[in-house]
């Protein structure tokens, strides 16, 4: 093919672009109406509702980077979060450290828990895989109930005082606490969206894509899916932690199997595999969550619904759907 | 100086359960042939296929590649020593666009591949490698195409970029015209007549009128041993061979 003809073949569904500087373009726009919205959301909302988005939308992108870009389903993300939640909850209160040294000090728990179970899971793949990510973090759960002298049992830890950020900022405003939380989602945001974009996230996408034709082109996958889970849970302890700050609060429910099940659920319903849709479906959901309390248990039962018309209807997600429609990556 | 054979197997057996698959087969590639490997369904070509690039180990026997032993190795360690396969149904990254597939296999040798922190921008110094091998193989007009968008006669060609990229000393094709149609057949036969200057290619192929224009030499197995060797006139005179494709349900050739 020297001569530059190609396969005599048809030429069908050829006219999808994928990434380019159009694309990158879109992204800064949208990263700025971000951080725009941010800014602009404590004048109308109440803080705290916000700042309860964002953490779990912190959650569903350390979710949603391990299985929309390294195509591993974890069911086990509440124990990282779950873990980091106690760990600061424990360090605020017992200890009294600084919320900074509290969450870094969750966030570091949080990666050391997802590298020793990271190396134990991706030795199995697909729903294999999944099983041992929930038995390790099934594992957690039952670690946290018999424990209480540290995570306080039934009860939890709670009732610690949110500290002051470096000495300086005294978090017990709820508009000081929202600057510190918009600008650590942020970041992560940011962090998220390079990780993605970067020459690690590429290999990370072709193993997800086709794993064997990875490793015949030399790579070690094992050593690429283990540096993405620890990322991913890394990322989901930073949830677990702010969280724990935000609410002065760390009990069962977020190492609960059901904590995983919410991260499944808002990737899902905001589109799995795009850079946005984890943070809109988690908005979706905690709003959801929210409006709906009055309705009591049957909150689970709308969300069930909405689950399965959002699998059934637009598999792709809210953002998946509209990355489609825009025919642009999102 | 290297030696004359670069893959040496000997004795290679694999077993599964009391099923043996493949039984004490020894192959010799020599530098520089295109050699072919054929014989009817269930001969033991693709399970021999698998165990020369490690992605099935062996009950028994070695195997040498450039006179080392690589018997223990895995599948990505061969890889980066030089042994690339392709496989039988296409494999491309089919959420990449057309340009990061063979981008993907130029960055190995990089060393950045577990920068997570770095912007993906600094791989465009490879952009002029990418679209040489693109253009090698007639792909150059679709680079922003996502891969599996492809037709399958260009994700074949995708995929002999991409192996390309690596500049292996051996490529091991695992049935390169499977499932194509005439024209592309003799595309694809020129493109690796071209790809194979200058370094060794060890094929399974179904089509005997390729593998009869195109190799050197053909080993033929049947129940997973070796029935003849040699070139393509030697091999489809012997009776043995015209006995186990007439035995078996019909010629597999064209």
């Amino acid at each position: 093919m020297a001569d530059g003809h190609s396969l005599a073949l048809d030429e069908t569904g050829m006219t999808v672009p994928a990434e380019n500087s159009g694309t990158k373009r879109l992204h800064v726009m949208i990263m700025i109406a971000i951080a725009l919205a941010l800014l602009a959301a404590p004048f109308f909302v109440y803080p705290v509702f916000i700042m309860k988005c964002l953490c779990f939308a912190l959650f569903a992108l350390a979710f949603n980077l391990l299985l929309g870009y390294g195509g591993l389903l974890s069911f086990g993300h509440a124990a990282y979060f779950g873990m980091a939640s106690y760990v600061s909850a424990y360090g605020a209160a017992s200890w009294k450290l600084p919320p900074e040294l509290a969450i870094l000090s969750g966030v570091a728990v949080a990666t050391l828990l997802g590298a020793a179970f990271g190396a134990l899971a991706i030795r199995r793949q697909g729903i294999y895989f999944a099983m041992i990510t929930l038995a390790l973090a099934q594992m957690v759960y039952f670690f946290s109930l018999q424990t209480p002298e540290f995570t306080g049992g039934e009860d939890g830890i709670q009732g610690f005082s949110r500290g002051f950020l470096l000495g300086i900022i005294d978090l017990a405003s709820d508009r000081n606490l929202y600057w510190v939380v918009a600008a650590i989602f942020m970041a992560s945001l940011l962090g998220v969206y390079r990780i993605v974009h970067s020459p690690f996230g590429e290999v990370c996408k072709a193993i997800r894509d086709n794993e064997p034709r990875a490793i015949s082109l030399g790579y070690s996958v094992n050593r690429y899916k283990l540096t993405i889970f620890v990322l991913s849970a890394a990322l989901a302890g930073l949830a677990g932690a702010v969280k724990a700050i935000v609410f002065q609060l760390a009990t069962l429910t977020d190492v609960h199997w059901s904590m995983s099940g919410e991260a499944v659920l808002m990737t899902l319903v905001g589109g799995v595999g795009t850079i946005f849709g984890p943070i809109v479906g988690s908005f979706v959901i905690v709003a959801m969550q929210n409006y709906l309390a009055g309705l009591g248990g049957w909150v689970t039962v709308v969300q069930g619904a909405i689950f399965v018309v959002c699998v059934l209807t637009f598999r792709d997600g809210i953002i998946g759907a509209l990355a489609k429609l825009i025919r642009k990556p999102l | 100086m290297k030696p004359d054979i670069v893959l040496l197997a000997s004795g290679l057996t694999k077993q599964f359960g009391g099923f043996t698959a493949v039984g004490g087969v020894d192959l010799q590639v020599r530098r520089g042939s295109i050699h072919a490997l054929i014989g009817p369904n269930g001969a033991g070509k693709t399970t021999c296929f698998n165990l020369l690039t490690k992605f099935l180990i062996p009950t028994s026997g070695t195997i040498l590649f450039n006179g080392k032993d690589i018997t223990r190795d895995n599948a990505s360690e061969i890889a980066r020593k030089g042994l690339v396969r392709s496989f039988q149904i296409s494999a491309v990254f089919p959420k990449l666009t057309v340009q990061n597939n063979v981008r993907i296999a130029l960055q190995r040798k990089g060393g950045d591949s577990f920068d997570f922190w770095r912007s993906s921008s600094v791989l465009r110094k490879l952009d002029g490698q990418v679209e040489q091998l693109l253009e090698a193989v007639g792909l150059s007009s679709f680079r922003h195409i996502l891969a599996g968008e492809l037709s399958y006669g260009r994700k074949r060609a995708l995929e002999i970029a991409t192996t390309l990229a690596l500049d292996p000393e051996m490529m091991l094709l695992d049935e390169p015209m499977a499932g194509m149609g005439r024209e592309d057949v003799e595309r694809i036969a020129s493109l690796i007549r071209r790809v194979s200057a200058g370094r060794t290619i060890l094929m399974v192929e179904h089509n005997l009128s390729v593998v009869s224009s195109l190799c050197d030499r053909i080993t033929v197995l049947a129940r997973g041993k070796v029935l003849a060797e040699g070139d393509y006139a030697t091999v489809s005179g012997n009776p043995l061979v015209v006995e186990a494709y007439i035995g078996t349900g019909g010629s597999h050739g064209h």
